[in-house]
């Protein structure tokens, strides 16, 4: 027996077959049910773990189709147009869905029909049922109204108005029906029907290049599992040729023969199909997974897809063999991403703006696009270098003494140790940009110094002294070489 | 048993001929400074492992000259900057723009973030194999347990079998025994006049060389240009007259520990 509040009343939410036959339903207030059994045994609702079930079964059903739907809180849609002869017809799978959901220990109630809303209500009423193509009224039209699972309250008017079937509803004039409820209503009864069809939405969108290995005893090593791949991957390869694509971003599903689907997804940084590529993007990331593949008690499904496709035309071999040596970079840019994840092998890309820090930005490799803007240079021909090699992310606070306190330091601390000024330049002043910023950011000067052991630093002191600030404040940002 | 002990010899000849024949057999490239180039017969040798110790508090100059002879030694190859997170916290993070007003392009610089000292040197096996790339940068810093002679060796190896030359980048930590064909120490060295300074000038030390003399110098480097030359305006003072003359000693006098004795062995 499960319970929830609703209302800051502890209601009946749901109930097994054996409270059914005493008398409980869902929806009752708890002290109800206690007053008809005392000895009644209660439990709290959890509904996040209930979902995390529902979604745990999706995951599992995944193996039937790849358009599979929640439909909260203890139903799934799964869309089997075009699959159904994979498993010996509709009878034979619904048959197979059920008992296999059985076996795992669940209570089962699934049926077939033409449109959701019919499936729907006839898994609710008719358990098993399959209505064959637009005969959906006749199987329908003898259900309660319940089967529809409108809201309580439309469902109780409609029993008032003395309405008790599918049928009988829908023998009233639509516009009656449209006045006294809503439109919804009659759209769900149109959908029950099988007038009109509603489309599910299925929570992974399907992927446009799937193939699959079924087998027959469950596969137990992670080796035979990746030659498995190995072959789906050639298999796969052919079909992105077919229509010239090569894969972004493929994923493979493990299915369990307990019910657990593990995903692994990869990204490559060119559209690839090169099966033994493909092989060892997954073996890098298997290798370096912190959890890694348990097989249990092995899988007896293995998918792979490519999720996202690219165009990938046949590669022209330039004669300076520069092509290969990209593409050797690339290869080795996926192997990182699949072993240490993509956003840990960058590269440097120019950003338009004269904030120091934000000069250059970091983006994944895999993803950064040839680009067109310029690095600039702030030094003049001939100059020192005018940016540190080394630049701290978040500047650190120094202890400075200056002549004068628009002056360059002559001594400062930094990090516990002091250091003499010998040669200062500066200050090279740099606003903060204002029209990005919300809240007034002070105005920095910043001085190039070199202390008496030759090591170059690049200080900065935060306001404009006397305008900005009364107390100079500064910072340490970065190190020249 | 003595098949045995016969497969462990021919194992132990196949490993000094690996690690010492065919380090040979790849090119050297000239740094663009005479002295130095002369101390190492024409220039550093490629597919070899070369190491960087940072002087305490000079981390910045030891990564400026770990910068550019990995950008010289790549020639137009792509970089491959391996580091670990920490150091960036430590020592500042790498910086586009500074490599830029170095006369180094960014955008041949791959950078590569990782957690620990294991993973740097596990990825820079796998790169060292890219023959793609020109050369491999691995920053570490302090003494992390894992970098000892057995990942030396096999840097020095993987380093040798694509021709992809490894700069150990240390900042922060001592040396230790390795198979390293180098060891560099760098500090940053002062400048004279008020009018010409800023430009980096470092102050290295050949501490160690397996196929030639050790030295130190002071060399200063062309932002311009992108080469090593002279740390001072022609004429206005000499290099070598600020430091000592580079010794003459030989890698047989230059016992560091007991690695060293063992290579002086091999090589007898």
């Amino acid at each position: 027996m499960v319970v929830t509040k609703v209302d800051n009343a502890l209601r009946l939410a749901a109930v097994d077959r054996k409270a059914t036959s005493l008398g409980l339903t869902a929806g009752m207030p708890l002290a109800n049910a206690r007053a008809m059994l005392p000895a009644l045994e209660v439990v709290a609702a959890d509904k996040p773990a209930d979902r995390k079930l529902l979604e745990h079964i999706a995951d599992w059903s995944e193996r039937y189709t790849p358009l599979v739907a929640l439909d909260p809180p203890r139903a799934l849609l799964l869309d089997i147009t075009g699959v159904a002869h994979l498993f010996g017809g509709e009878a034979a799978m619904l048959d197979q869905v059920r008992s296999s959901l059985a076996k795992q220990g669940f209570a089962v109630r699934g049926a077939i029909a033409g449109t959701t809303a019919a499936a729907r209500a006839l898994a609710r009423c008719k358990d098993g049922a399959i209505a064959p193509p637009s005969e959906e009224a006749v199987y329908i039209s003898p259900l309660p109204i319940e089967a529809l699972n409108l809201d309580p309250v439309t469902t109780h008017a409609l029993r008032c108005a003395g309405l008790k079937t599918v049928g009988q509803v829908a023998s009233r004039g639509r516009a009656e029906l449209i006045a006294r409820f809503d439109a919804g209503v009659v759209l769900t009864l149109d959908n029950a029907l099988g007038r009109i069809e509603q489309p599910i939405s299925p929570r992974v969108p399907p992927p446009d290049y799937s193939v699959e290995h079924q087998f027959a005893e469950p596969l137990i090593t992670q080796d035979a599992a990746l030659a498995v791949l190995k072959a789906l991957a050639a298999r796969l390869a052919t079909m992105l040729e077919e229509y010239g694509n090569g894969a972004r971003c493929l994923e493979a599903g493990f299915f369990r023969v307990d019910g657990v689907l593990r995903r692994i997804i990869i990204e490559t940084a060119k559209p690839t199909r090169e099966p033994a590529l493909i092989e060892r993007l997954f073996r890098e990331k298997l290798d370096a997974l912190a959890d890694p593949l348990d097989p249990g008690f092995g899988y007896d499904l293995i998918r792979l897809s490519a999720s996202r496709v690219e165009r990938a035309d046949p590669e022209t071999i330039g004669l300076d063999g520069n092509a290969s040596a990209e593409k050797e970079i690339s290869c080795l840019i996926d192997r990182m991403a699949a072993r240490f994840g993509s956003r840990r092998i960058l590269v440097f890309r120019p950003n338009d703006t004269h904030i120091p820090e934000a000069a250059a930005v970091v983006v994944s490799a895999q993803y950064a696009k040839p680009t067109k803007a310029k690095w600039e240079r702030v030094r003049d021909r001939g100059e020192a270098p005018r940016r540190p090699l080394r630049l701290f992310a978040q500047p650190e606070p120094v202890e400075v003494i200056a002549e004068v306190p628009e002056g360059p330091p002559l001594r400062f601390r930094w990090r516990r140790v002091l250091h003499t000024v010998a040669f200062a330049e500066g200050p090279e002043r740099i606003a903060a940009e204002w029209w990005r910023l919300q809240e007034p950011q002070p105005t920095r000067d910043y001085f190039r110094v070199e202390d008496r052991e030759g090591r170059h630093f690049w200080l900065y002191r935060s306001g404009i002294y006397g305008r900005e600030t009364a107390a100079a404040r500064w910072f340490m940002h970065g190190i020249f070489a | 048993m003595s098949n045995k002990a016969a497969k462990i010899a021919a194992l132990r000849a196949s490993l000094a001929r690996a690690e010492l024949g065919e380090l040979e057999t790849h090119a050297h490239v000239p740094l663009g400074y005479d002295e130095v180039d002369a101390c190492m017969n024409g220039g550093l040798s490629h597919g070899a492992l070369h190491e960087i110790f940072a002087e305490s508090g000079h981390e910045a100059a030891a990564t400026g000259f770990a910068a550019a002879l990995a950008f010289q030694m790549a020639t137009d190859k792509r970089v491959l900057w391996i580091r670990q997170e920490f150091s960036a916290i430590e020592f500042g993070d790498l910086a586009a723009t500074g490599l830029l007003e170095l006369g180094l392009d960014p955008i041949r610089l791959l950078l590569l973030r990782l957690a620990n000292a294991a993973d740097v040197l596990r990825a820079a096996s796998d790169a060292l194999s890219c023959a793609a790339l020109g050369t491999v940068v691995l920053e570490i810093p302090g003494d992390p347990k894992i970098l000892d002679m057995t990942a030396s060796r096999r840097l020095t190896l993987a380093s040798a079998q694509k021709g992809v030359t490894a700069f150990l980048l240390r900042l922060g930590g001592k040396s230790q025994v390795s198979t390293a064909e180098t060891r560099w120490r760098v500090r940053a060295a002062c400048s004279l006049d008020k009018e010409n300074w800023g430009s980096p000038v470092f102050d290295v030390e050949l501490a160690r060389n397996r196929h030639g003399r050790t030295g130190r110098w002071v060399i200063g480097w062309s932002c311009e240009d992108g080469h090593f030359r002279k740390p001072y305006d022609e004429g206005t003072e000499d290099s070598g007259a600020v430091v000592s003359a580079p010794c003459d000693r030989s890698i047989a006098a230059a016992t560091e520990g007991v690695g060293d004795t063992k290579a002086v062995r091999r090589i007898a």
